[in-house]
């Protein structure tokens, strides 16, 4: 059953798509309207990354970097060390991929209170390719320290994410995808920096019982897994974690408690995202059967959206399957 | 700017020398860190603390202070030695650098320890903070009078980063901006004329919109005009490259790259020699102390 925050048409033929990037550029600009300190950084993407939103309202509060990403992660640093609210925005797989280390000593080691928006993440990118496809940038901002990292599923995630992370103080990292996204929530569903939220929860009636837990765009899917599956006999609940880190550790276990086998979902590396903190979670307390649905230690690759979905194996019929393969 | 009497230099170039005692015994007490950059740096130190910056040692945080953001964190045992003389920390607590558990880490750590305003240690970043400082505070406050001193290496200037700061730098035109680069010409693997060429490096810096100046970077009196020039420069950053000599009042590690990374003596392992050459080095600061007091300044 879903939620009864979520949208009331969910099915993929009636769903509404629009992409992530566009709720950063709504909370950017109601953001900077709310606190005079924010203050927006871009290296030549403004349109793509949805900051032109606000740098048309405000012009002096706008920096454009050119080019040059670390540099961008740097001066942000600074700004905040002046009372700024910066938020450094730019292709993931350039910020915070090609600056990590500026992120790491000079953002996250400095405490600094910079918001980094990472925008086309996935291989939902499409046709751009392997180059432009994020799929590391939630390991790489999950081990260091001070950075609370958030994956937001749809339009209105990403904008109350932009909201929470403007307000928190400290170094946040956020991802955004380029492709029109399922709309699953609405403006009154609940957002909260490290709080999980159970979006379906399984028919008890049925005797097997397997618990999903999603991240970031692949919310839509994993519900409609569950849909398909509790279709199939098999009871079948939804966790969606828009913060990875703070890590939710409460809600995973009861989670997992409550379920026989688990399966995760994310458009990222398998590898040191969604699911490696899944695992280690599970692994230190509650030691279940679990599977990890994402990209398997391989480059993305050029595609449509969905075709690339089908081909790496995070489409609907996929999580059912890793679903089905370990529940039975 | 601000005139220095005769008086005022001497007092400068003693206080510098104390400050290279204060870094000989911390990196012999250490065993482990640089020694040519902080030497070669004190006197640029001694100036900006004790002659230059509105700063207030008991109040670190005052919102009004002029930044220091140093970017080479590597020669912070200088940066350490000259807070602590100026009264930002005891000085007995110079003695626990690189220890566990100790404020003065191995590399600066914002938040350690007063009057850190970054972390640094990975080259090449403190200008884009620089920048980003001097951005946000045109933003707070338009009538501003505040610097934003950004110390950076030259060997530093490898890195690509400081060019794209310089770029933003230039293209911003920020007068409240002041980079001092120490040109000592050395970096870990040699001589930076053999690792990487850099002239013409004034031209470059011209090339990117900065005022640019060379100076005696042991000549308080022609360090003193210089940073008082950049200070009245009108839409453009600037730029001193204050040519030191590494390892600057010790004349037995002057100029050699060796001293880059090493303190005195040959690490941890060997506490004789270690102490041998660090009584070494600071009877010769001695005698230089003595020669600078005996000075007729009349």
């Amino acid at each position: 059953m879903f939620a009864n925050h979520l949208q009331p048409k969910l099915n993929i033929n009636e769903v509404e798509k629009v992409p992530t990037r566009n709720g950063y550029g709504d909370g950017l600009l109601e953001a900077g309207k709310r606190d005079e300190n924010v203050v927006a950084l871009c290296c030549d993407l403004t349109e793509s990354t949805r900051t032109h939103l606000f740098a048309e309202e405000f012009p002096e509060r706008f920096f454009q970097m050119g080019i040059a990403e670390q540099n961008m992660a740097s001066v942000g640093s600074g700004m905040a060390a002046m009372g700024k609210i910066p938020f450094i925005a730019s292709y993931a797989m350039f910020s915070p991929g090609r600056s990590w280390e500026q992120v790491r000593t000079t953002i996250a080691y400095n405490n600094s209170n910079v918001k980094i928006v990472g925008a086309h993440a996935g291989v939902s990118v499409g046709p751009d390719g392997a180059t432009h496809q994020a799929i590391e940038d939630i390991a790489l901002m999950r081990v260091v320290p001070n950075m609370v990292v958030l994956a937001p599923a749809d339009v209105h995630e990403a904008r109350k994410a932009t909201l929470a992370a403007a307000k928190y103080d400290g170094p946040v990292y956020f991802r955004l995808g380029r492709s029109a996204t399922p709309v699953v929530t609405t403006p009154e569903s609940p957002f909260e920096i490290g709080k999980a939220e159970l979006m379906y929860s399984r028919d008890k009636s049925h005797e097997k019982k397997v618990g999903i837990i999603s991240t970031g765009s692949l919310l839509h899917n994993s519900l409609m897994a569950a849909e398909a599956l509790q279709q199939q006999g098999i009871g079948a609940s939804v966790l969606h974690m828009a913060t990875i880190k703070p890590f939710d550790t409460e809600a995973v276990i009861k989670f997992a408690e409550e379920h026989e086998a688990v399966v995760t979902v994310e458009e990222h590396q398998i590898n040191g995202g969604l699911g490696s903190a899944v695992a280690e979670c599970l692994s230190e307390n509650v030691p279940t059967k679990l599977a990890r649905v994402g990209v398997n230690d391989r480059f993305g690759e050029s595609g449509e959206p969905e075709e690339l979905m089908v081909h790496f194996g995070m489409d609907v019929s996929s999580i059912v399957e890793q679903a089905k393969r370990i529940s039975g | 700017m601000q005139y220095l009497t005769s008086k005022e230099v001497k007092e400068l170039e003693l206080q510098a020398n104390e400050i290279r005692q204060s870094i000989i015994e911390m990196l012999s007490e250490a065993g482990s860190g640089h020694t040519a950059g902080p030497l070669g740096m004190a006197d640029i130190f001694t100036l900006l603390y004790f002659g230059i910056l509105n700063h207030d040692p008991k109040n670190p945080d005052w919102e009004e202070r002029d930044r220091v953001i140093l970017s080479n964190g590597h020669i912070c045992p200088v940066l350490y030695a000259t807070l602590a003389h100026a009264g930002y920390f005891a000085l007995e607590e110079l003695l626990t650098l690189r220890k566990l558990g100790s404020r003065l880490q191995g590399h600066p750590h914002r938040g350690a320890l007063p009057g850190i305003e970054t972390s640094s240690g990975p080259l090449g970043s403190g200008l884009s903070q620089a920048v980003g400082m001097a951005l946000a505070e045109r933003l707070n406050n338009p009538y501003s009078s505040k610097f934003f001193y950004c110390l950076a290496g030259d060997g530093e200037l490898n890195e690509g980063q400081v060019w794209e700061a310089m770029m933003l730098a230039g293209k911003e035109e920020l007068s409240n901006l002041i980079l001092i680069v120490d040109r000592n010409g050395i970096q870990i693997d040699g001589y930076t004329k053999d690792v990487m060429p850099l002239e013409p490096l004034a031209e470059k810096f011209e090339a990117f919109n900065f005022d640019v100046q060379e100076v005696d970077g042991h000549n308080i009196r022609s360090l003193n005009d210089a940073i008082g020039k950049a200070q009245s420069v009108y839409s453009q950053p600037s730029v001193i490259i204050a040519h030191t000599i590494a390892s600057k009042g010790v004349d037995v590690f002057e100029r050699d790259f060796r001293w880059h990374g090493n303190p005195p003596g040959k690490g941890p392992e060997d506490r004789v020699e270690r102490d041998e050459q660090a009584m070494v080095a600071l009877r010769k600061l001695r005698t230089l102390a003595d020669t600078i007091e005996a000075q007729d300044i009349s």
